[in-house]
């Protein structure tokens, strides 16, 4: 300790917290000497496994779908599957998520089907949002997460508030904040993160550190010891990880929980990994970054560490591994042919949820498109034929 | 019935919506034990405890942030912002997540319980940015309510109907009135409907229509009309998102004439949809052009502020240049 006065001036030195990374498995899927695993009965820890190979069979087929126009939009979670299936794991159904955009392991892991993938990422009659969004901005109220926005981290504080609530409501529940390092640059991030210190919120704000913000490296979007250290500042527990460690995203998830739950205050977990993938369909990262550095982070993959360490249980073998993704790639398949068959929403939807009842206004005005819609029935195939559906 | 200013209205509103429903929280800067800086929370954290009512760190797009979090999760926010010159930092929660959330969730999700509460307008010497109007800017965006009250009767009303409606609403309260306006109000809960304009004189040669603190300037620019003849109808819009189209058009058929007049600029200001609304429903009862008496298109200034403001005068020579068009 420092003493709390001195009488000689000193700066304290930028780097003067250094914050370490708590990691378990070795990529070979061996532990770390003194690494004590989390307690995973077989069925679990197979569950996990065959969550991480969905994520990645979906993001796969989704980006090959979205080349080949049949979808707009798509964003992978690629390299990054472990961090967010690891760490919903190790909360409660209760518990809220509050997701980025790259957090479909997430989602998977509460129960998300195949088809609801597909029946959002192709806008369809469907789709839980009624095809208002761009495809991957999932929601469910039944699971317990968050419908996904694209601003950048306005869920942060959001999820503070939310938390508040569980504890008025002392539900025996927490909430989760997932992000990347870039939108912990956002201003939200400050609002979020201090007003949970000092409301004494129960929030789990988990930041993916992955190396980039579209094209941006991290040492272009701050200086200090990542965005842990930040968190020290705003007087939260704090814990980095390897995102790329299924076993430690998991063991660090429990405990800040716990810890959150107990004490009614935030934890702050950095997740340490890599985007292998290009930030999104529409964008090509050959232009900023170079194929070494790809190669040596597709080394360290979190599935093939993960089934490792699975294989060495002896809960694993290279049978269930075809069995396992030929499953899922047809699964996926069959259910993306069904989901672009299927109609949009009804018109009626257009206007509907603006508010919990349609205005006078946007009555008027969704009548007077219906007339025009029945006079220009080729200018807008998809709605005109069933407008009285 | 008991006599009451303002800023009493307000504060008995959200003692009574706090006393009927637990769900409902009151937060914002200086809003906890302090009773916030113009005293519209006073004691309401003695009476709820420090969980319902509380401080909040000084950071606008927080507030709202954890606001709209908090709705989500099934609870009744009302967020105080200082002044309304301060929403801006909260614009996107605002704009891109608080008016958007039921939709683009398909209605898996909403922020209906959210109230935001902010002091708005002028004349009290408070500059760029103590004074400003910004109802305008929310008035752009669906999703949002937006609900401004123009004496202590009609801001607990509607402060309370805004407090549990099933939308997010913006409630803008005139500060310079705060304390000015005294009036009856009643003591028991009640409720005055969102999204309905009050007829508040009614007249045959032209009808007035504004908002807020300026339902005062032109009752009075009403009054002296009167004194040359001039017969004006006085309407309160109360309610700008969503608003009462019918009640205004079917006044401005009655009368032919239409002034409608607010403290903001004048450029886009909420006036501009009015007057594009009314001229394309009322085309053939108009016998004049519809006048704006509104703010100038500056920053509101302090030395000049009783020059920039709408004032009773420039209300009454509009109405005499409407009249005698």
């Amino acid at each position: 300790m420092r003493p709390s006065t001195v009488h000689t001036p000193e700066l304290i030195a930028q780097d003067a917290l250094h914050i370490p990374t708590f990691k378990l498995l070795k990529q070979d899927g061996t532990l770390y000497q003194g690494a004590a695993e989390p307690e995973f009965d077989e069925s679990f820890a197979v569950k996990l496994y065959q969550d991480l190979v969905f994520t990645r069979v979906l993001d796969e087929r989704m980006v090959n779908a979205q080349r080949q126009g049949r979808i707009p939009f798509y964003l992978a979670s690629l390299g990054e599957e472990a961090a967010s299936v690891g760490s919903t794991a190790a909360l409660k159904d209760q518990d809220m998520i509050f997701a980025q955009y790259r957090e479909q392991g997430a989602l998977r892991f509460r129960g998300f089907t195949a088809e609801q993938f597909m029946d959002q990422c192709f806008s369809n009659e469907r789709d839980l949002g009624k095809g208002r969004q761009m495809p991957i901005h999932y929601g469910s109220k039944a699971l317990n997460y968050m419908t996904i926005s694209s601003p950048l981290a306005t869920q942060i504080p959001q999820a503070a508030g939310y938390s508040y609530g569980q504890k008025l409501q002392g539900n025996d529940a927490v909430s989760i904040c997932y992000f990347g390092e870039g939108a912990a640059s956002e201003g939200d991030f400050h609002a979020g993160l201090n007003m949970a210190a000092v409301l004494n919120c129960p929030t789990i704000f988990l930041c993916r550190n992955n190396g980039y913000a579209i094209s941006t490296p991290a040492e272009e979007q701050f200086k200090g010891d990542g965005v842990a250290s930040r968190g020290i500042g705003y007087g939260i527990n704090t814990i980095r990880v390897d995102g790329n460690d299924l076993l430690a995203v998991f063991v660090a998830t429990q405990m800040a929980r716990e810890y959150a739950l107990a004490n009614n205050a935030p934890v702050l977990i950095e997740a340490m990994s890599y985007r292998l993938g290009a930030h999104s369909t529409s964008d090509d990262p050959t232009g900023y970054r170079s194929k070494e550095e790809e190669a040596k982070w597709a080394k360290k993959d979190p599935i093939l560490r993960y089934k490792h360490w699975l294989t060495q249980k002896g809960w694993w073998d290279d049978n269930k591994e075809k069995a396992l993704y030929s499953e899922y790639r047809e699964e996926i398949l069959a259910q993306m042919k069904a989901a672009e068959k299927r109609p949009v929403p009804t018109l009626d939807h257009l206007i509907t949820d603006v508010y919990d009842e349609p205005t006078e206004q946007l009555k008027q005005q969704l009548t007077e498109l219906k007339q025009h819609v029945r006079k220009y029935p080729n200018q807008y195939p998809k709605t005109s034929g069933r407008l009285d559906a | 019935m008991s006599s009451m200013n303002l800023l009493q209205a307000i504060n008995n509103a959200l003692d009574i919506a706090m006393s009927k429903d637990e769900k409902v929280v009151c937060f914002g800067e200086d809003v906890g034990f302090f009773g916030g800086v113009f005293r519209a929370t006073s004691h309401l954290q003695e009476k709820y405890g420090r969980a319902r009512c509380f401080n909040t760190p000084l950071v606008e797009q927080g507030i709202i942030g954890f606001a709209n979090g908090l709705a989500a999760q099934g609870h009744k926010p009302v967020a105080e912002i200082q002044f309304g010159d301060y929403i801006f930092p909260a614009f996107d929660q605002i704009v891109n997540e608080t008016a958007k959330y039921r939709y683009r969730s398909g209605n898996e999700f909403n922020v209906g319980g959210l109230t935001i509460r902010t002091p708005y307008g002028g004349g009290i010497k408070g500059g760029h940015y103590h004074s400003q109007s910004p109802e305008a800017y929310f008035a752009h965006t669906p999703g949002l309510k937006i609900v401004v009250p123009r004496n202590p009767h009609q801001a607990k009303g509607l402060l309370l109907a805004s407090i549990r409606d099933e939308n997010p609403v913006i409630f803008f309260e005139p500060k310079r009135l705060y304390r000015a306006s005294v009036g009856e109000v009643p003591e028991g809960d009640y409720e005055l409907p969102i999204g309905k304009a009050d007829i508040v004189r009614e007249g045959s040669d032209i009808t007035l229509l504004a908002w807020g603190a300026q339902m005062e300037i032109i009752s009075q620019a009403a009054s002296m009309a009167d004194n040359e003849g001039i017969d004006c109808e006085v309407i309160d819009l109360r309610s700008i998102l969503p608003w009462d189209i019918e009640t205004v058009v079917k006044s401005v058929q009655k009368t032919g004439r239409l002034l409608v007049s607010h403290e903001a600029p004048l450029t886009n200001g909420f006036g501009a949809e009015i007057v594009a609304t009314v001229q394309e429903h009322a085309f053939l009862s108009l016998e004049s052009p519809i006048l704006r008496v509104c703010g100038l298109d500056v920053p509101y200034p302090l030395a000049h502020e009783t020059e920039y403001m709408p004032d009773a005068s420039k209300v009454f020579e509009a109405i005499k240049h409407s009249v005698h068009y």
